[in-house]
């Protein structure tokens, strides 16, 4: 029977019976086991797919240096996806039918994800969810796992808003990129602005690769709005702040910032320096923040990220591609099978232990806990990589549990702040 | 069967080049005005489909029919516009019909504007066993459709006219020929396949946005393809088409995706510049040089 | 709905944007308008200045500087493109029409993919002094980028018109579009000329690609869109006319602007596409042309 079961493996479309056929603990020093995605590594959203790529390349040198996924070697391919969510059909349909892998990865962010969202539902695959936001809401694909330490946008903005709120503020201006990611945001934001009592004084959808804000920032800056939240990718986050810059917002301007993607990108906090001060944010992890092991995780990520060229303190992404990396160990060694139906149910059903924290699901594939936090720029120089490893230039303002200090209004004021 | 699915994935749109490259070389090679603006065709095809299946669930051979006529429309209304101009103008208005076209569809919510839609397909799959061979198969039979239709073309009367016109298109008016109606027809025959080819994309990729369904990758090949088979005779953009369409998919598979376009530029320039009339040219000078 | 106040200073901005579109066609407008080449190729040759300002700026040159010693560069590989065409398309006149505009859609591809292979997909900036801040003036706020690109547009449209009629090759670029014969009995050889025309055309390509690169940041495929934006001034202007583009690209600027602010930034792109069209179906000879 062994043979043949060998035979079949061997022969085209085998990955799919691999998965499926429990006797692959039998072929423990035979074929590899390959875990397949597409990265962003240039495009917008280059800097930090870079950056994960290195968290995810430790976990896999971590587990083949202590004996692979059930005896077998983990091959782990990637592909460049340049941001675009154009290539990511393409590219996974590859790696299903050509390269055949067992396991699969989304790519960083939402937009390049929601694509292949339909794709991978038809096949029944399991999919590991890499900091997407929201992005199997409308498809509702059972075996979906999002490491993204948020769950849906009310969670997000509500301690943006709540900020806004103690300032004094009454209104608010949004404005967000035409694109996946910005709109599942801007549209909850949008929601809770709805049933409270904020006056919505400006509200514009620009697109994905508008380069010039001069004409939305005058325009906000006219309708005098006392929050500003911005939803938006790297590109547009640098040109957003350099117009902010030149084009200035108004002096009654409580609060700025809130879903900007990028300024988590060590590169990008590096080249926008002082332009950051006074901006509040999202973010996953900023110094100060407690992990169980995570301090070690830096220490060896910042050794391989200046030996590649790329984002060198890694706060943002490369500790949770690690964690995807640890949730798929632990699945499968739990289950002992690489079939991803199972790997799936044994997800939804337990809380994994990872460097950065214990992650559970609920029933969408987003995490049950949300731990993200709302930080605001301060004392940012020029030019200084290094500043932002030692806590104080991010301050956690929200939530309670991790607050490292109250949030300094009127934005202005916040800017020039020492 | 134990064929490998990427086989049908990539046919198709081997395929869906062929029924493009057909399609551009009745107005292109027939005629001699050069269609920048295949991607609006393609568009119109593709949402058209989108609507269609969003609205009243239209089953394929719907949409791709109202694809079509949608996408002929378009052709005949671009036609009656810019027809009258010469050459370059006319190529340059047919540039501006894609990115106006382009900046409509993103800012039209219900078919997902500039953020694009997640589709699910349905699962008749006819006598298929994937959805991915029932689409091959359907671009197949839309391959030998689009090349009957251009074979037909050919040998009529229309297509004595076309030639008229790219020869010298005052002497064709002088001598009778209805100069602007054979081409608004053959813009609108031209724009229609487009249309046809376009439509069954968004089941292709279950996905649907305009930034890459717009893009004007798609000109350079669908040009490149007859010009590089041979323009004159309906086999020389089938030629064109599989020969590089095929070259194409194995560059995606093996190396990368920019490379894909560079063939095609490279190999554009370098027909235009040594071999204007394209491989079907070369054989025919080959085969003149050996008797 | 929008207020006077803003109004206007989309107004100013879209002036100082128009400027700037104005000299980013320059080129075509002489390649295009004055030599009738299909030259679409013109927007890939503009980004192509624009990478080159990037990688000369590295060494710590200010971009305009960079801009500048470009041209000569770009003079030559005008000139080389020219003889190129001419000998292979213009010479044997057969179906020009068709492989002409294929072999420049063709260039402008290989530009574009080998800027991606070397350069990847990301933005690219430049950084000088003067990009970043804006002069104030009361409640205005005037980027001072805008206002350098400004500066090089009106600079380089009153270098290129005195050019054109005061100087002897220039007059002759003007009249060998409009009557080649007169020209050789006057015994200038029109190849030549033509030759000269389109390596100025490029050279002012490089200057301009700087400036591009100044008011912005670049990417491999924004060829694409300035297809529309050169296209529609050449056209609006009406082909030949110098002073024509300086008020062709005003037009587009402020249309632009104006829209940007109104309707919102999605529907830019339609703007100068949509005036090309326009142009095209109601007087194709332009506003100004002959």
């Amino acid at each position: 029977m062994d043979k043949i079961r060998r035979k079949i493996l061997e022969t085209g479309g085998a990955g799919l019976l691999a998965a499926t056929v429990p006797t692959s603990m039998a072929f423990a020093q035979s074929a590899p086991v390959k875990i397949g995605m597409s990265m962003p590594q240039t495009g917008g959203l280059g800097a930090g797919g870079q950056a994960a790529l290195i968290g995810l390349r430790m976990w896999v040198d971590d587990v083949n240096a202590k004996g692979g996924l059930l005896g077998r070697k983990v091959e782990f391919i990637v592909y460049d996806d340049q941001s675009n969510g154009a290539n990511t059909p393409g590219i996974y349909t590859k790696l299903l039918d050509v390269d055949k892998v067992d396991i699969l990865i989304a790519p960083y962010a939402t937009n390049p994800t929601a694509p292949i969202m339909p794709l991978v539902k038809e096949r029944g695959k399991l999919l590991m969810g890499n900091f997407s936001f929201q992005v199997n809401a409308k498809v509702q694909h059972d075996m979906w796992f999002n490491n993204a330490p948020w769950n849906d946008a009310k969670g997000w903005s509500e301690g943006f808003l709540e900020a806004g709120k103690n300032a004094g503020a009454k209104s608010i201006a949004i404005f967000a990129a035409d694109a996946e990611f910005q709109q599942n945001l801007a549209n909850g934001c949008r929601e809770v602005v709805k049933n409270t009592d904020w006056n919505l004084v400006y509200d514009q959808n620009y697109p994905g690769n508008n380069t010039d804000f001069s004409s939305i920032i005058r325009s906000v800056r006219a309708a005098r709005p006392e929050v500003v939240f911005v939803a938006c990718y790297p590109n547009e986050a640098v040109a957003i702040m350099r117009s902010v810059n030149e084009i200035g917002l108004g002096s009654q301007v409580q609060i700025f910032g809130g879903g900007m993607v990028g300024l988590q990108f060590t590169p990008v906090m590096q080249s926008l320096g002082s332009l950051l001060n006074g901006v509040v944010n999202y973010n996953s992890y900023v110094p100060g923040m407690k992990f169980p092991g995570i301090e070690d995780f830096f220490k060896r990520y910042t050794e391989r990220a200046i030996a590649a060229k790329v984002d060198p303190l890694g706060f943002y992404l490369p500790p949770f591609n690690y964690a995807t990396g640890q949730m798929i160990e632990q699945a499968v060694n739990a289950t002992k099978t690489f079939d991803n139906k199972r790997l799936a149910d044994y997800l939804r059903r337990n809380e994994i232990n990872t460097i950065v924290g214990p992650i559970s699901f609920d029933k969408n594939g987003e995490r049950s806990k949300p731990r993200m936090v709302q930080a605001q720029f301060r004392n940012i120089k020029d030019n200084d990589w290094e500043q932002f490893k030692n806590p104080g230039k991010q301050v956690v303002i929200w939530p309670a549990a991790d607050k490292q200090g109250d949030v300094i209004t009127p934005f202005d004021r916040a800017r020039k702040a020492t | 069967m134990n064929v490998n699915e990427y086989i049908f994935f990539a046919g198709f749109v081997i395929l869906q080049f062929v029924v493009l490259a057909t399609a551009w070389n009745i107005l292109g090679g027939y005629a001699g005005y050069v269609n920048f603006g295949v991607p609006a065709f393609i568009a119109v095809g593709a949402y058209t489909a989108v609507v269609l299946f969003k609205s009243i669930s239209a089953p394929l051979v719907v949409q791709i029919i109202g694809g079509g006529i949608l996408a002929g429309l378009l052709g005949l209304t671009v036609g009656l516009l810019t027809l009258k101009l010469r050459g370059i103008f006319f190529s340059i208005a047919t540039v501006a019909v894609v990115f106006i076209l382009e900046t409509v569809v993103m800012n039209w919510r219900y078919v997902g504007g500039a953020t694009g839609l997640q589709l699910t397909r349905p699962q008749d799959l006819w006598i298929f066993d994937t959805y991915t061979r029932m689409l091959f198969f359907v671009m197949a039979v839309l391959a030998i459709g689009s090349v009957s239709i251009a074979r037909y073309i050919q040998d009529s009367f229309l297509g004595r006219g076309l030639r008229a016109v790219r020869d010298s298109e005052e002497a064709a008016e002088c001598s009778g020929v209805p100069t602007l109606k054979i081409k608004l027809i053959a813009c609108t025959i031209s724009g229609a396949l487009m249309g046809i080819a376009g439509a069954p994309m968004p089941m292709y990729l279950s996905y649907i946005e305009p930034t890459a369904t717009f893009n004007l990758n798609y000109s350079i090949s669908a040009l490149g393809m007859p010009i590089i088979g041979g323009t004159s005779h309906w086999i020389g953009p089938v030629i064109g088409a599989l020969l590089l369409a095929t070259i194409q998919q194995v560059v995606t598979v093996t190396v990368s995706n920019e490379l894909n376009v560079l063939v095609v530029g490279v190999l554009l320039v370098l027909f235009v510049v040594l071999a204007p009339d394209g491989i079907l040219g070369l054989i025919k000078k080959w085969k003149q040089s050996s008797k | 709905m929008i207020s006077l106040d803003l109004l206007f200073e989309a107004v100013l901005f879209g002036i100082l944007l128009g400027c700037f579109y104005a000299a980013v066609s320059l080129g075509l407008s002489v390649a295009f308008g004055l030599l009738d080449v299909p030259y679409v190729a013109h927007p890939a040759l503009l980004i192509l200045g624009s990478y080159f300002t990037f990688l000369l700026s590295k060494t710590g040159i200010d971009p305009i500087i960079c801009g500048l010693l470009l041209m000569p560069v770009f003079y030559v590989i005008g000139i080389a493109l020219y003889r190129f065409y001419y000998e292979t398309f213009e010479r044997r006149s057969s179906d020009t029409g068709v492989r002409g505009l294929a072999f420049f859609f063709g260039i402008a591809f290989i530009i574009e993919v080998c800027l991606i292979l070397v350069f990847g997909v990301d933005q690219r900036t430049v950084s000088a002094t003067y990009i970043g801040s804006s002069l104030e003036i009361g409640e205005y706020r005037f980027p001072y980028r805008m206002l350098v690109a400004f500066g090089i547009a009106i600079f380089l449209t009153t270098l290129l018109t005195l050019y054109f009629s005061k100087t002897f090759n220039g007059r002759a670029i003007k009249a060998v579009g409009q009557d080649e014969g007169a020209l050789r009995l006057m015994g200038a050889n029109p190849v030549k000329i033509k030759q000269l025309a389109f390596g100025i055309a490029t050279a002012v390509n490089a200057l301009a690609g700087a400036m591009l690169i100044i008011v912005g940041p670049v990417e491999p495929a924004m060829d694409r869109i300035y297809i529309g934006r050169t296209f529609c001034v050449v056209v609006l202007a009406g082909l030949g006319s110098m002073s024509g583009t300086l008020v062709a690209g005003l037009i587009l600027g402020i249309a632009e602007s104006i829209v940007m602010m109104t309707l919102g930034a999605s529907w830019a792109p339609a703007v100068s596409f949509g005036l090309l069209l326009l142009m095209l179906g109601i007087r194709p000879q332009g506003l100004f042309g002959r």
